[in-house]
């Protein structure tokens, strides 16, 4: 994940890709493998057994991403991130639940979490989404154009454009690309793209996202030397040039 | 009500009597008591009016021939049976003739009307009263009338009357009364009715006891019996409806249908327990297997992951299909959602074939729509665009095995009061010796479709989606091909 920073503008600041993370997560089984699995993929993660101590140690240290379980002993995960929430901690909160209806989500959400996991998951999808959750990673929000390599995406005039050649993209393809863009060198998952570019939480039985983003690929690469949409084997697909 | 109450008093039935029979006693006791004052009152103004008459006779005869004419008449008429009282006293009160004996001291003190009835000894009665009196008492004293055993005594030896008192010209005292043994017995009678009516009651109240404990609030218990033999596990016993059409009918019809409502949500517990049971333990059989043929044998690294990313994809496989079991049954538990709104249904449609275009065109199958609208309904747009996604997946899979140019064609229009979605392939559809409705229920995959992916559910599911939106979903012919049809209520509310 650490190779993504020379490429970007936006990756100026100091910052080499690792993060410190803040695991909640009242199974001890799974807040050790999760520890292991964040340290193997370059982060330091802090395990919290049950809300109270998750809370105190949210409060006091500086993490970057928190990984919260939703139903924990002593102090449930949706009322940590509300306390959390009211002092005023900002930290980006992904939350971990075994309830995945769509009730559970809005009310995950609207608690003050910032995504929404349902168990079982794949720790590959978790990673892609904590890194994306990453407060100092993420700047992008206000920049009005995205670039990457010799790909441009202007935002206010709807326009695509690659080494200064124009790209005619379909509404759908547009914010797909976006979406891409906006977190390139990151790991961006099928389900992380159809939540955010389809706003669909289900999971479709054929892989409609595949040809999707095999049909965009085709637009932005056909015609250009170099691959610039990669495929993440068992995980999803990153926009990184070079 | 304390615990040495009996249980009979717990029934409602004994209740209610007990109830009625106090209300009604105490109306009688009262209406009586009314009656008998009033009655009482009569008869008095009556005596009173025959005493006047009385002394007005005397009063003719004293003016025609002084007092040897009055005495003579009052003694005269004292012999007369069932005569009124008749005394002419000296003015100390000593009785010189007439028909009273003896009478409560102080009577004749005062002119006028007696205020209260007093007591009185007629003559001739007090001689048989000394005789008895003698061998027990010599010195009389029964025959001196005492004023607070008057009451007591009155029924033995004496009587009560009324009378009016008039003092002669000449200081003699008369006195002219009347008995009052006709009220008196008047009111013996009224009590032995009140008394009879009172018994009368207490049976009512056991007969009223009777007719509502047996008859109606048996009812009760039927139902009461009833419920706790369906309490018992029978859920398919019922409430029993007697076709009277009163409260206790439509009591157990409404139950009745609650009873239903739960037997429909248990019956699809025990079908999901079942389906877990037989198709979420076939793959998890096959997992255990593949794990355990990997680890007995040699096998270089190569092997093993491969064997773990089997393992992966099928354990994949196994949390889609349990969340779609839980799913479907959340929805046809109610799924008590907050997440409904108004949805735009033509959009709604206009995004999941925009999402299955490219897999429709890589596919080779043309996807048209044709789209009318706006159309609003009350739902979920997750889950029409969930349900409306895993039809045209369907459609698309199964158009392929079309003999001309596979084609789904995907409408949204309103027809028959309803807002109609149909997908329609062009396909083989399905064989006519299948059961269509049969296609909808869970697990149930034809023949030549299992050896596609899927789990079998993606039409029950879409099925128990469109119940929750109030709407139904149809599996017709498409000539050739299949016609899937969801039909939403116009304005949706469930």
């Amino acid at each position: 994940m650490m190779q993504m920073s020379a490429t970007k503008p936006s990756d100026e600041i100091a910052y080499n890709g690792s993060m410190k993370i803040l695991v909640i997560e009242d199974d001890r089984e799974a807040a050790d493998y999760l520890q292991k699995a964040f340290a193997e993929a370059g982060h330091t993660a802090h395990v919290a057994g049950d809300g109270e101590t998750g809370f105190a140690l949210a409060d006091a240290g500086d993490y970057d991403v928190m990984v919260i379980d939703r139903m924990m002993p002593r102090r449930d995960g949706l009322s940590v991130i509300a306390g959390l929430r009211s002092r005023g901690n900002t930290t980006p909160v992904l939350i971990l639940s075994a309830l995945g209806e769509v009730d559970d989500r809005v009310t995950g959400l609207r608690a003050g979490g910032d995504d929404y996991l349902t168990k079982p998951y794949a720790f590959s999808e978790l990673l892609a989404r904590v890194e994306v959750l990453n407060r100092r990673a993420s700047a992008k929000e206000a920049e009005t154009i995205y670039r990457v390599g010799d790909l441009e995406l202007d935002r206010l005039s709807h326009s695509v454009r690659r080494a200064a050649r124009e790209i005619t993209l379909q509404p759908r393809e547009f914010r797909l690309l976006e979406y891409l863009m906006r977190h390139a060198g990151q790991v961006v998952t099928r389900t992380m793209l159809l939540e955010n570019v389809w706003d669909y939480h289900f999971d479709p039985q054929t892989n409609v996202i595949d040809v999707h983003v095999s049909r965009l690929r085709g637009k932005i690469e056909k015609g250009f030397d170099k691959p610039i949409l990669h495929t993440i084997r068992g995980a999803g697909y990153m926009l990184k040039s070079g | 009500m304390s615990l040495s109450v009996p249980a009979i008093m717990k029934t409602t039935a004994a209740r209610l009597s007990a109830l009625y029979l106090l209300l009604f006693a105490i109306c009688a006791v009262a209406l009586v008591f009314y009656m008998t004052s009033l009655s009482a009152r009569m008869l008095t103004a009556q005596t009173q009016d025959t005493i006047n008459d009385e002394v007005a006779g005397l009063a003719h005869a004293y003016q025609r021939g002084g007092l040897p004419v009055l005495a003579r008449v009052v003694e005269q008429r004292s012999r007369q049976p069932g005569a009124n009282l008749y005394l002419i006293a000296d003015a100390n009160g000593q009785i010189l003739t007439g028909n009273v004996q003896s009478l409560e001291p102080g009577v004749l003190d005062t002119e006028g009307w007696t205020e209260r009835p007093f007591y009185y000894q007629r003559f001739g009665e007090g001689e048989l009263e000394r005789q008895r009196a003698q061998s027990s008492d010599q010195n009389g004293e029964q025959s001196t009338p005492q004023p607070n055993g008057a009451d007591a005594q009155s029924g033995e030896k004496g009587h009560n009357a009324i009378a009016i008192v008039l003092r002669l010209p000449n200081q003699m005292i008369m006195l002219v009364g009347r008995d009052l043994g006709e009220p008196e017995r008047f009111r013996a009678v009224i009590k032995r009715s009140l008394m009879l009516a009172l018994g009368m009651m207490g049976l009512g109240g056991l007969l009223i006891w009777f007719f509502v404990g047996q008859a109606a609030l048996k009812r009760i218990d039927s139902v009461s019996e009833a419920s706790r033999r369906i309490m018992g596990g029978d859920l398919s016993g019922r409430l029993p409806v007697t076709g009277a059409g009163d409260e206790f009918d439509r009591l157990s019809e409404n139950l009745n249908t609650m009873l239903a409502r739960i037997a429909t949500l248990n019956e699809g517990l025990k079908q999901v327990s079942d389906n877990i049971a037989h198709d979420l333990k076939t793959p998890l059989t096959r997992l255990r297997n593949r794990a355990e043929a990997t680890l007995s044998g040699k096998h270089n690294t190569a092997d093993y992951r491969r064997a773990l990313e089997g393992t992966i994809t099928e354990s994949d496989q196994l949390i889609k299909t349990f969340n779609a079991i839980l799913m479907i049954s959340r929805l046809e538990a109610g799924y008590s959602s907050e997440s409904t709104t108004r949805v735009d249904l033509s959009a709604a449609v206009r995004d999941v074939v925009e999402l299955y275009e490219p897999v429709a065109e890589e596919a080779g199958v043309s996807l048209q729509a044709n789209i009318e609208g706006p159309f609003t309904v009350v739902g979920n747009r997750e889950l029409v665009a969930q349900a409306l996604s895993n039809i045209v997946d369907n459609a698309i899979k199964y158009s392929t095995d079309s003999t001309a140019a596979p084609a789904v064609r995907v409408s949204l229009e309103r027809a028959d009061g309803h807002i109609k979605l149909a997908v329609v392939d062009n396909g083989q559809g399905i064989p006519d010796d299948v059961d269509r409705s049969r296609v909808t229920e869970r697990f149930v995959r034809l023949e030549k479709s299992r050896s596609q992916p899927g789990s079998g559910l993606g039409l029950s599911l879409a099925k128990a989606i469109m119940t929750f939106h109030g709407g139904r979903l149809d599996l017709l012919p498409g000539n050739p091909g299949l016609s899937v049809v969801m039909s939403f209520p116009e304005r949706g509310e469930h």
